[in-house]
């Protein structure tokens, strides 16, 4: 128990996809004009990101690694798929997208107009299948450790881009130099509140 | 395709090459392709391996799209494309592991991440589905050409600063040590490459003022 708490505070904290990684960055600077349509990427990605990270882990575990399809029979312990992992993750995260864009379509209609094209561009969001590369290098023991990882990622970059969509809000009325207003600002805020979640990095856990 | 008979390099087509260097870069124009950008430009080497898988998997995945446009539903088109560029990201990542098992080891799941590159989906949505063939292959070098200039400036000065060295070679003499020269930690840490595009998109917009965001 202690070690799940554990991995998902690191997950969340100090190995916070956006300002550890870079990961996810394109819609993280594209959607973070408003908290209202940041708010609703964020939760869409920790929902993806919880289901898709368990889901591969268990495709990792029985169809890719080295030696994965032993269960099948001896004979196939010397097959190794992990050349394929790249195409299994991706197509299992497209389909995930899917399932969610209808989810949301029936769900809350406002909410998917607002989220326009970055729905769908959920599937290419690095921060997704980052997670299940990463997944893949961590070795958890079993689903559900992954499934904590997965969720604790999701929830590292919900609070960036809430955080930097609420910035942005404020920023609007401060007079910043013609050329870095917009992108340029941004992405050096980014950098600052990067800097100060390295301080986590000093939590030993 | 074939009708128009403009020449291989008409002016139009050397538009699609040299427009995403400056005006319509990737990068700091039209946000795409950020996180690898970021990630990988600690050191020189690493930057240009990625460049060039780019360039690949971006001029050949747009020239397949292209060719296949009118042949995939628009429903499931995404898929289409993730599966071709996971295919040619497959073909990259075992290419590297073959000859070039550091630089891949460095870029461990970076290579993997050029799938999600936003780059790569942004051009076939916005170009290669509605051009054609010579077209798109255009486009595919530039812009990957473009993001490329990025990573290589950036790591570029990471490096410098960061490490005194370039492409792993110590450039900064050593006397300039003995003066009281210390390398700067901090651009190694990974804060510091957003910073640094964060200033070259300001200067890159002080010159070329058209840029300039107006909200």
């Amino acid at each position: 128990m202690e070690d799940l708490a554990n991995l998902f505070i690191k997950s969340i904290f100090i190995e916070n996809m956006v300002f550890a990684y870079f990961l996810g960055m394109c819609s993280y600077l594209a959607v973070s004009k408003t908290v209202k349509t940041a708010d609703g990427l964020g939760k869409a990605v920790i929902f993806v990101l919880t289901i898709s990270v368990p889901i591969n882990y268990l495709i990792d575990q029985y169809l890719l690694a080295p030696g994965a399809l032993t269960w099948i029979g001896p004979q196939f312990q010397d097959v190794n798929l992990s050349f394929l992992t790249f195409i299994m993750f991706i197509a299992v995260i497209a389909s995930m997208v899917q399932l969610v864009e209808m989810i949301v379509e029936k769900v809350s209609p406002t909410l998917y107009g607002s989220l326009g094209i970055f729905l769908p561009l959920i599937a290419v969001n690095c921060a997704i299948l980052g997670g299940s590369l990463f997944m893949q290098q961590k070795d958890f023991v079993n689903t559900f450790e992954s499934a904590v990882y997965g969720f604790g990622s999701g929830i590292g970059w919900y609070l960036a881009i809430v955080a930097i969509a609420a910035i942005r809000e404020k920023i609007t009325y401060s007079s910043i130099p013609d050329p870095l207003r917009g992108l340029g600002i941004t992405f050096i805020i980014t950098g600052l509140m990067a800097l100060g979640f390295m301080s986590f990095m000093g939590i030993k856990i | 395709m074939s009708k128009d008979r403009e020449p291989l390099f008409s002016k139009k087509n050397r538009a699609l090459l040299t427009d995403p260097l400056d005006d319509d870069n990737p990068i700091t124009v039209q946000v795409l392709g950020i996180c690898s950008a970021l990630a990988i430009t600690v050191k020189l080497e690493p930057a240009v391996v990625m460049t060039l898988s780019v360039i690949f998997v971006m001029a050949a995945g747009n020239v397949i799209v292209s060719i296949l446009r009118n042949v995939i539903p628009t429903r499931i088109r995404i898929i289409v494309q993730l599966l071709v560029v996971a295919t040619l990201v497959a073909l990259v990542d075992q290419f590297l592991k073959a000859y070039a098992y550091d630089v891949s080891k460095q870029l461990a799941i970076f290579i993997g991440l050029i799938i999600t590159n936003c780059i790569i989906m942004g051009r076939f949505e916005a170009f290669a589905l509605g051009n054609g063939v010579w077209k798109s292959f255009l486009d595919g070098v530039g812009n990957a050409a473009g993001y490329g200039w990025i990573l290589i400036v950036v790591a570029f000065i990471r490096e410098l600063f960061g490490s005194g060295e370039l492409w792993g070679v110590p450039v900064i003499p050593q006397f300039i040590y003995d003066l009281g020269y210390q390398d700067n930690g901090l651009m190694l840490l990974s804060p510091m490459a957003l910073i640094v595009v964060g200033v070259y998109i300001w200067i890159q917009r002080y010159y070329n003022r058209k840029l300039i965001e107006s909200d």
